[in-house]
């Protein structure tokens, strides 16, 4: 007992305080978070009892939160399809060794660098929904380049707006996922492609028997990265459309509204929800992380 | 696998079977092709960033959309200037936020994966995987009692509890780079130190906290950047006067008047010292990235 105590106990006390950190500000909150989204606290001050699932139940009957979750569902999509499109396009061009790889590299990477709220400024300008004479940023572009029937209404659109949205953040993330790729070609050894033109395969061969499965893991953690930065969308909406834009709604900016207003019960449950959505895609990859490091 | 399996029984010179002549012409088309579409996604990549350029400099009376794509008539820094006045009280307030929350959190992050990962106690894997969880949560889902508990905590709206909050949700992502650059520390170096009698923490601060430098590098630029451009935090926790830069940026971008000029030279501005901490240690800032796939 004292033996064990004193082997495991001082590294267990450096840990100590992150451990309960985490402990309070996650898992302590997201309890304190869920308490309150059962409650009927509609207005800063007073109310506060227990309502049951009352709270979840009216928001999915709210047409608005519907919608807002439609457009978290095309916008994630459109970014996590966009992002490993032009991720792995990036990193295939490069990965056979191109003269200034490292002067591309820095392109395609440098707007990772860059706030969503400092590119929101130019994307809203480039995504400005004039057209014709008015038309600014994009659809002026097209007009000037002789491809006007490109030009339209961009995020104002009620259907598709949301996947103007996505396009700056593609253009945001596209980089790191390039980075991610880069990466899992340069650590397929040579030998294995090697092997396999000696056997004659051909450059699709290679690609769908060699290259392809040895990329998967990074595939899988590209997907999980993209797809739950892309369930959090906040900044680059406030930023292009601010929060009360109807066709740019999401949860995270319906949890904001509601917040400002002083609806903490709904703006709790709204919380709720997205945690259940982004734990949907985490847990199971954390699970076979987890796995993997026991076996090895 | 199959493929290099296969190596063995083929024989070799059965990949011959293109005449050389025509193989050389295919390859430098397609080379050349190659560099022109890395081409064509530099300029589309740097778009955003001529409009902004461009646009930081036009004066009021260069506004017309018709110009939009245009350089300016003339050069003016008005815009500059008027961005400047404006951000520069909160760009102050950004770097005394950003500096030690990047330090703190880097020294707690260090502790942690040194335990987590070379001087392990029963369990230590299931507290890594309970962090991790911390790392992909949506915010919102914690956002309600958290703004209580800072309260009730006694924390200062603005520069101290942003210091807070960065530092305690830094923990998981920075407790995974460590861990996994101490993963490849010889354990002999650990055990010779053991067998010295060197107790934990004596390991910790003579052998590991030495070879640490890179890991440290790579934290400090992660939490830097990502403390820098947060927004959703900052709205939550600070206000005009007393947030960060985002805030006051974001303040500037969104006013009634559109001050196109003022709006993009803000964001230049704003994205100055992101950018070139990434310019200057671009390799350890994609480090950094690569280390958040979870798997280093």
């Amino acid at each position: 007992m004292n033996r064990g105590w004193r082997s495991w106990g001082p590294p267990v006390l450096l840990v100590l305080p992150s451990m309960i950190l985490i402990g309070v500000f996650v898992y302590g909150l997201i309890g304190v978070n869920i308490n309150t989204s059962l409650t009927d606290q509609h207005h800063r001050l007073g109310g506060g009892s227990f309502v049951g699932l009352e709270n979840y139940r009216t928001l999915f009957h709210d047409d608005t939160f519907v919608y807002s979750l439609r457009n978290l569902g095309i916008y994630t999509v459109t970014f996590v399809c966009g992002t490993l499109f032009f991720g792995f396009l990036w990193a295939w061009l490069l990965e056979k060794g191109v003269r200034g790889e490292g002067g591309f590299r820095a392109v395609y990477l440098f707007p990772m660098a860059v706030s969503f709220i400092a590119s929101g400024v130019v994307w809203r300008w480039l995504l400005n929904s004039a057209e014709g004479d008015r038309a600014g940023g994009l659809n002026r572009l097209f007009e000037n380049v002789g491809l006007g029937f490109l030009a339209n209404p961009w995020w104002t659109n009620e259907t598709w707006g949301i996947v103007a949205i996505a396009i700056p953040a593609i253009w945001q993330l596209s980089g790191y996922v390039m980075a991610l790729f880069l990466a899992g070609f340069r650590g397929i050894p040579d030998e294995l492609r090697e092997a396999a033109r000696v056997d004659g395969a051909s450059e699709w061969q290679l690609y769908r028997h060699v290259l392809f499965p040895q990329l998967s893991p990074v595939a899988l953690s590209a997907i999980v990265i993209a797809g739950h930065m892309s369930l959090k969308v906040f900044d680059l909406i406030m930023a292009i459309a601010g929060p009360t834009n109807y066709t740019t709604q999401v949860p995270a900016t319906q949890m904001w509204t509601k917040f400002t207003s002083g609806d903490y019960a709904t703006s709790a449950a709204i919380g709720t929800i997205l945690l259940c959505i982004v734990a949907l895609l985490i847990v199971p990859y954390l699970v076979y992380t987890y796995r993997q490091e026991r076996r090895s | 696998m199959s493929a290099s399996t296969l190596t063995a029984a083929i024989p070799a010179e059965t990949h011959h079977d293109r005449p050389p002549a025509t193989g050389r012409g295919r390859r430098a088309l397609v080379r050349s092709l190659r560099y022109a579409l890395l081409l064509a996604f530099v300029v589309i990549v740097l778009t955003p960033a001529y409009v902004l350029i461009v646009t930081s400099f036009k004066g009021l009376g260069d506004a017309s959309p018709s110009r939009a794509w245009d350089l300016p008539q003339s050069w003016e820094t008005a815009g500059w200037s008027r961005a400047w006045t404006t951000l520069s009280p909160a760009l102050g307030r950004t770097f005394a936020m950003v500096i030690p929350a990047a330090l703190i959190s880097a020294l707690l992050g260090s502790m942690n994966g040194f335990v987590l990962s070379r001087w392990r106690f029963p369990g230590a894997d299931i507290v890594f995987t309970l962090m991790l969880f911390g790392m992909f949560i949506p915010y919102q889902a914690v956002m309600i009692p958290l703004v209580q508990l800072m309260q009730d905590l006694g924390v200062p709206s603005g520069v101290p509890s942003l210091i807070v909050l960065h530092v305690v949700y830094g923990i998981p992502i920075t407790t995974l780079i460590f861990r996994n650059y101490y993963a490849g520390v010889p354990q002999e170096l650990i055990e010779a130190a053991r067998v010295d009698g060197a107790g934990m923490l004596r390991t910790y601060a003579s052998i590991m906290l030495p070879l640490s430098a890179p890991a440290f590098v790579v934290v400090i630029i992660w939490q830097f950047t990502s403390a820098w451009n947060d927004y959703l935090f900052a709205l939550f926790f600070s206000n005009s006067r007393n947030g960060p830069v985002t805030i006051a940026l974001n303040f500037l971008a969104s006013g009634q008047l559109q001050d196109y000029s003022a709006s993009m030279a803000g964001a230049l501005i704003a994205s100055l010292p992101t950018l070139v901490v990434y310019v200057i240690l671009g390799r350890w800032f994609v480090g950094g990235l690569m280390a958040g796939s979870v798997k280093g």
